[in-house]
């Protein structure tokens, strides 16, 4: 019990288009079973993190309810625990979290009564494991009084929207920019930072005094020459969820082979919220090919390359193809959906057909459903 | 003051011996059933559906799988600050010490844990059938009819009703006579094993017969009851009830799952069953796979082809592999180019590349015919059967096998195959 953990879980992205509108980016669904925080979470957990604040502020509804027992991720203990912190007025403070070192600021008690000497701080929106524990010991060992969690991208991918980082030969961080619009290295900052208890709430009361909110923009740029800030580079799958196209590709992702036996087979587990579905059952005419499938669907037709997630129906001669279908969706018979996403508690009306053509298609239809 | 109204005693220590192998190292309520779920399941998710939060498991056959389950009953939310889940396993005490010697016998042993709870009646369960109640309606009917005992009680098909305890009853639902299992029934309504008791009349019933061996619900306490004048009813049910007392029953009732509207459906929003998973992923359904008419549980990977079955949880089917008619539990791995008909292979099994079950004659079982028969093969739990054998039917393998065992690579219908003392 050397850390504990803040998970920053506020975000939104206009990049994320419909789908933002139903939730914060951190209780995206991923994977068939699990949401996006589940990643963060079971990460800390596994770390052997115990007491775990998780800050969030847009569209909080969703994820509140997955957070609503912390008992999946075995937070529910005597020591330590899971605090979930949303913005509140009281009587010296009125305004929303204006940024991620406000949302801290704001809740600095949660730093101050910890006694643990570390702190870890994570995203909800990324998709890895990681042992925290690691990272700490590298920190500890470079003496460092921030390290920052970076990943080297492959040449081809699209940077701008991370914070790029350069470091030298001893892994400290020389150059450090956010979202640069040509970025000069492809080595970009995972959103993970660790960083000693006492240093932290002294940089974020600092920053509060002169009125600034950001914690990569107000500390992590303005401090990396003053402070001793090292890169740990995470060599293991890691995914961060901003843009429509990253959310359909890491879901997609979870057809490898390799990556299903990195997350669900092998140690440690991801956990998340246990709904008590029924297993999937396949009936007669079910066609289904390359695909995940959660508990609780029901399929009657044909399904190709697709993520069914939990409590979905797909009725008589239907074809899902290199498609998402999130949870609790209903597809009424002889539909046809080719590289969409259909949003959660959907119902998708009989003889419907959506196809992304270029790109992925959000469906959102909102009829109505009537149970019979 | 501790007060609830209605507790549950739930009945786990069964060793169900019909089911053969299945039951060699789990008690009968902790087998899986319906891919994820166990028996107990059923019962335990009943019994908070109906508002019953306090629930004393009785065990003693093979407790560790039933402990280990249960816990302190998170999963059917029956971790309570007062009540909840309680596993009462027999005890030793200061001047005897018993095994549970009979049904009533094991609830007598834990009158203490009853009364800390000052309830007004006790439901009496068996941790061994599938099936919904709402014991909350049949409290009612017990308090409306003014019951001291009430027993719940399905009609039967006449030509069936010789194997059941059967009720005589009155217009009025009231119990004249009890007949177990009558040459020629007079009824065809069949007692279920529920039982509510007002628990002054059954704690009373306890003591009274507190000396008779092997003490008996059906035998001893509730005629005993009716002796001194106890109104008894019959609560009649006319849902789904199903005793997975053999093999083929429990055969039948899972495939009965794959229907497209199930007569057992598991798919009722509002009641729910519970049990404890340990897997979460989604399963994966290959590109060269074909599921039909099948259900399969969380985490499963199915490489092959899956028709008719019922699947559990982490379950690997490989290439090429046919499985038709078949159940398949927790955690077993089938390899590639294999052929799987009508066959029970319970959990942590490993089987090897291009092995056959279910081929050839329907010859009797050497051994059992009593518990193996209908065809179906029986593979018993973390056995290991190696590649390119075939196995016929009504045909038992338990433990680890290796070529050695199969004479040319075959082990001929009806034959038993039990390897003890080589577990891994």
């Amino acid at each position: 019990m050397r850390a504990i953990g803040i998970i920053l879980a506020g975000g939104n992205n206009h990049r994320m288009k419909e789908l933002s509108q139903k939730r914060a980016i951190s209780a995206m669904p991923i994977a068939g079973s699990y949401r996006s925080i589940d990643f963060a979470l079971s990460n800390m957990t596994n770390s052997h993190i115990q007491r775990v604040g998780v800050f969030t502020q847009y569209n909080a509804r969703s994820l509140n309810e997955h957070l609503s027992s912390s008992k999946w991720w075995d937070f529910g203990r005597k020591q330590g625990g899971l605090f979930v912190f949303t913005p509140t007025v009281t009587s010296d403070n009125n305004s929303w979290y204006r940024g991620t070192a406000d949302a801290i600021y704001q809740n600095l008690s949660f730093l101050k009564n910890s006694h643990e000497p570390y702190v870890v701080i994570a995203s909800g929106d990324c998709v890895y494991k990681m042992d925290y524990n690691k990272v700490l010991e590298y920190h500890i060992e470079k003496k460092a009084d921030i390290t920052v969690v970076c990943k080297d991208m492959p040449a081809e991918e699209k940077i701008d929207r991370y914070g790029v980082i350069k470091m030298n030969e001893d892994n400290r961080i020389e150059e450090f920019e956010e979202k640069p619009i040509m970025a000069k290295f492809n080595t970009v900052s995972c959103g993970i930072y660790v960083v000693r208890r006492r240093q932290l709430i002294e940089m974020i009361e600092k920053c509060a005094e002169e009125n600034r909110n950001d914690f990569v923009q107000d500390i992590l740029i303005r401090y990396k020459d003053l402070k001793r800030m090292y890169g740990y580079k995470m060599q293991d799958y890691w995914r961060n969820i901003a843009t429509v196209e990253d959310y359909f590709s890491t879901n997609m992702d979870f057809l490898k082979p390799e990556i299903r036996d990195y997350f669900f087979r092998q140690y440690p587990d991801i956990y998340s919220k246990v709904d008590d579905l029924p297993p999937a059952k396949y009936n007669i005419g079910a066609k289904i090919k390359n695909s995940l499938v959660s508990s609780g669907c029901i399929i009657n037709s044909t399904v190709e390359n697709s993520i069914i997630f939990k409590n979905t129906f797909i009725g008589n001669n239907c074809t899902i193809r290199n498609s998402i279908i999130l949870n609790n969706v209903y597809i009424g018979d002889n539909s046809y959906i080719e590289n969409c996403i259909v949003e959660s508690r959907d119902t998708i009306r009989a003889n419907s057909h959506h196809v992304g053509e270029g790109e992925i298609k959000i469906v959102i239809e909102k009829n109505e459903r009537y149970i019979i | 003051m501790i007060k609830k109204e209605m507790i549950a005693m739930l009945l786990a220590g069964g060793q169900g011996s019909r089911l053969g192998v299945l039951t060699a190292k789990v008690a009968k309520p902790a087998v899986a059933f319906g891919g994820k779920y166990r028996i107990i399941d059923f019962p335990l998710s009943n019994c908070i559906n109906s508002g019953v939060d306090t629930v004393g498991v009785l065990t003693q056959y093979q407790p560790l799988r039933l402990n280990t389950h249960i816990g302190i009953g998170i999963p059917w939310d029956l971790d309570r600050n007062i009540g909840g889940v309680t596993v009462l396993p027999p005890y030793e005490k200061s001047t005897n010490s018993e095994w549970y010697t009979g049904t009533a016998n094991a609830i007598y042993q834990n009158i203490d844990y009853m009364d800390s709870f000052n309830p007004d009646y006790v439901l009496i369960l068996s941790g061994d059938h599938i099936y919904k109640m709402d014991y909350e309606v049949m409290l009612d009917y017990h308090k409306s009819k003014g019951a001291e005992v009430t027993l719940a009680a399905m009609p039967v098909p006449m030509e069936e009703a010789k194997r059941f305890g059967i009720l005589i009853t009155d217009d009025n639902r009231q119990i004249n006579e009890f007949e177990e299992k009558p040459e020629n029934p007079r009824s065809n309504l069949a007692s279920m094993g529920i039982y509510i008791f007002n628990w002054k009349t059954l704690k009373e019933a306890l003591i009274a017969n507190a000396n008779q061996p092997a003490l008996d619900f059906g035998k001893h306490v509730i005629p005993y009851c009716h002796k001194n004048g106890a109104p008894i009813f019959a609560y009649e049910y006319n849902g789904y009830w199903k005793d997975v007392g053999t093999l083929h029953s429990y055969w039948e009732a899972n495939m009965e799952l794959v229907d497209v509207v199930p007569e057992f459906n598991l798919y009722e929003e509002y009641w729910k069953i519970y049990t404890k998973s340990d897997v979460l992923p989604p399963q994966y359904i290959s590109a060269e796979s074909e599921v039909e008419r099948s259900i399969v549980s969380e985490g499963s990977q199915i490489y092959g082809k899956v028709y008719n079955s019922v699947i559990g949880c982490g379950v690997v089917i490989g290439k090429d592999t046919v499985v038709r008619d078949s159940i398949i539990m927790n955690n077993t791995e089938i390899g590639a180019q294999g052929e799987i008909y009508k066959s029970i292979i319970a959990e942590n099994v490993q089987i090897g590349d291009c092995v056959k079950l279910g081929v050839g004659e329907e010859v009797q079982n050497e051994t059992d015919p009593h518990i193996y028969n209908n065809g179906i093969v029986t593979i018993g739990e973390k056995s290991v059967v190696p590649s390119h054998v075939s196995i016929g039917k009504n045909t038992v393998v338990s433990g680890i096998t290796t070529a050695e065992d199969y004479k040319d690579d075959y082990l001929p219908s009806g034959k038993t195959l039990i390897k003890v003392g080589e577990e891994s």
